[in-house]
């Protein structure tokens, strides 16, 4: 293993004054306009979320230690995974990378001072929190039942439970997004600091031009379904009720128009995440740039031709069936793509044990499970089997947990010496890296097993020859969420005790390393001036 | 964008605004006749000139750079698409048979 000179400039030498220290107290941080700040806002603010989803989540394992419905009733069960559901898709997976991470770096890796409406920012945030305390409201007051996908008629017609609240809060989350996704394009075309051409961008910010695509594409159709929804349920509008002269298979096609490509939202930032990690860690060129950047783009575009791949099972016609089959088999060829080059670009590197490693190591084993899977069931005869079965379960999990929560806490990891300025124990990152992977496995794969013989999704009595592979998955479950309190822990208290992050601790290329560990304000004391490629990592320094 | 900006006129404003309500009248007006099989296509075709409109003067888009032309554009295209999927659901549902179910045999 070779040894990788380190930066050892530390924020001493450093102006005193950044983006941390710049103004105190809560008004400086309400009323902010720096997306270093925002993004520090949307960190707090989506790890509560992904707290209470966690919660609920522990809630249905604990319910699935035993064949009886012995923990809650059937319509308190249905509560509790719809609520684990919506929230952590709409409140934590799809703001997770962007608005944090992709927040704090898009700016700052393309050379610019902020982003190009750092008002519209700050305002995404507060339209977030609105549809935050909603959502918690229509939580507190009873629940919803309906599942995160809304389906109807029973969304429209039959649930008791709050559809019309929560559905308000999952549209203004929706418009949360698309405010950043309008940001970031605009940032990326105009705000380009000189020199950084459109092939030099570092492929994070390719992976968030494409999500942020996504966004204001897809995200206006999931709002108008959620309006249609709410006036069927609130007037009695016949858009999706048969006997109002509605159709409830419409609803899916308008639901899965979004949410298909919304599962890109929930994956892309990761993949950004991952090639600059790659990178650093291999200390190599990310093995073919282009071809990774444009199957970001792909991805986007190609994205939005398979939702059909949700509605195999339902009145969906059989022709039109197979060509969302066929299309979706060609979705999967990007995502193979940048698999097969990030692990070419591992190849010979000069991997560094670090914890971001570990997640890189972590995160490729898991998407490239929960990616094979989704081959299974995109293909239509074996979907007929695997359809609403815990298989379907265990496939997203493993790409949406497997893959965004790894990015996003690998990420984390990678850029938390540049957000805060601290240093964390990197033991503590790698023994939770560890016990997630770990934790992950034995929470979802047991899912595939059981999925395949037959236990459907969203029931929580079950026969008796699934209680073993379920207590092991409840078990798996526990070791995760410790995986994921112990970072919890000590990046806390790194932020207090740590020791001082140096500008470039892992002495990785990238604009972001350029600047000052916390960045000032402006992110850089002058324009800098781009004159390579990215991740030009040289050859290394032997001792 | 800023250096060749000319936003509409007030008086296109106030044209525009005529449009829309006269369209909204005749929204109402051909909801009580009975056209047929172009109830929808009459429908339609007078909510899509109306946003048309809304999205060209209101909008601003006429007015905008050709960057901006080309996310409208994107925009009408997935619709575009979301329609076209969708139909060709519903157009090739019968071509197998309608499925009874043996009991209502
Ligand atoms: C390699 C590409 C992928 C393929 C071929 C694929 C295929 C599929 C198919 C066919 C289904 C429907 C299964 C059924 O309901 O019977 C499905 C479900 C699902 N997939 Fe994927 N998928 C892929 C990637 C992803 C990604 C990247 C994500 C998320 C980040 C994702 C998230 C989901 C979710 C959330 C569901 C279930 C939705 C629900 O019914 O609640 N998939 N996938
Ligand atoms: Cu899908």
């Amino acid at each position: 293993m070779a040894i990788v000179e380190r930066d050892i400039r530390t924020s001493e030498d450093a102006p005193r004054v950044n983006y941390l220290n710049n103004g105190y107290g809560l008004k400086s941080w309400l009323l902010t306009k720096d997306h270093k700040r925002i993004a520090v806002l949307y960190i707090i603010s989506i790890s509560i979320f992904f707290a209470l989803g966690g919660l609920f989540a522990s809630l249905v394992r604990f319910e699935l230690m035993t064949p009886e419905g012995d923990l809650m009733s059937s319509d308190t069960y249905n509560k509790v995974f719809s609520m684990h559901g919506i929230i952590m898709v709409f409140f934590f997976l799809v703001p997770s990378i962007p608005a944090t991470i992709g927040n704090f770096l898009v700016p700052i890796m393309v050379g610019a001072k902020d982003l190009a409406f750092p008002r519209v920012n700050l305002l995404s945030w507060y339209v977030y929190v609105v549809a935050g305390i909603l959502g918690t409201i229509a939580v507190v007051g009873g629940g919803v039942d309906t599942g995160w996908t809304f389906y109807t008629p029973y969304s429209s017609t039959y649930s008791n439970s709050n559809v019309i609240l929560t559905a308000m809060a999952a549209f203004l989350a929706g418009f949360s997004s698309i405010l950043t996704g309008l940001n970031f394009v605009v940032t990326i075309h105009t705000m380009r600091a000189p020199g950084m051409t459109w092939f030099r961008l570092p492929l994070f910010v390719w992976s968030h031009y494409a999500t942020s695509l996504i966004m204001l594409l897809g995200t206006p159709v999931i709002a108008i379904t959620l309006v249609l929804l709410m006036l069927e349920r609130g007037f009695g509008f016949g858009f999706f009720d048969p006997n109002l002269g509605g159709d409830p298979v419409l609803f899916q096609h308008l639901f899965w128009f979004y949410s298909h490509p919304a599962v890109y939202i929930m994956i892309l930032p990761s993949m950004g995440v991952m090639s600059e990690m790659v990178a650093c860690v291999a200390r190599k060129r990310v093995f073919g740039y282009e071809f990774v950047a444009f199957s970001s783009v792909a991805i986007a575009i190609l994205g939005f031709l398979v939702w059909g791949h949700h509605m195999f099972v339902s009145s969906q016609s059989t022709y039109a069936g197979m060509v969302f089959s066929v299309i979706t088999f060609l979705v999967a060829v990007p995502s193979a793509i940048k698999t097969f080059n990030w692990t070419a670009t591992l190849y010979k590197g000069s991997i560094v044990f670090d914890t971001p490693m570990f997640y890189v190591y972590g995160y490729l084993g898991l998407f490239l499970v929960g990616g094979l899977t989704g081959l299974f069931l995109s293909s239509m005869g074996l979907d007929i089997h695997l359809h609403d079965t815990y298989f379907v379960v265990a496939h997203f999990h493993y790409i949406m947990v497997g893959g965004q929560v790894m990015g996003y806490l690998g990420g984390m990891h990678f850029w938390w010496p540049k957000i805060t300025g601290k240093m964390y124990p990197d033991i503590w990152g790698r023994v939770s890296a560890l016990l997630v992977f770990l934790g992950f496995n034995l929470t979802f794969f047991p899912q595939f097993i059981l999925g395949y013989m037959g236990m459907p999704r969203r029931y929580h009595v079950y026969p008796d020859e699934f209680q073993v592979l379920n207590v092991a998955s409840s078990l798996g479950a526990s070791i995760l969420a410790l995986g994921y309190l112990i970072p919890g822990a000590y990046l806390t208290w790194s932020i207090f005790k740590g020791p001082k992050a140096p500008d470039n601790p892992w002495g990785a290329k990238g604009l972001e390393w350029e600047t000052t560990s916390p960045p000032p304000t402006f992110n850089f004391d002058e324009t800098p001036l781009v004159t390579e490629e990215a991740y030009q990592y040289g050859p290394i320094e032997e001792h | 964008m800023a250096d060749h900006h000319h936003g509409p006129t007030v008086r296109i404003y106030l044209a525009v605004f005529a449009a829309l309500m006269f369209f909204t009248v005749l929204t109402v007006w051909v909801a009580y006749r009975d056209l047929g099989p172009f109830n929808d296509v009459v429908a339609l075709g007078i909510a899509c000139t109306k946003a048309t409109i809304v999205i060209l003067f209101f909008m601003h888009v006429k007015y905008a750079s050709r960057l901006t032309w080309l996310m409208a554009g994107a925009g009408v295209l997935f619709l575009l698409i979301l329609f076209a999927f969708a139909m060709a659901d519903y157009v090739s549902r019968g071509w197998l048979g309608i499925p009874v179910s043996h009991y209502l045999q």
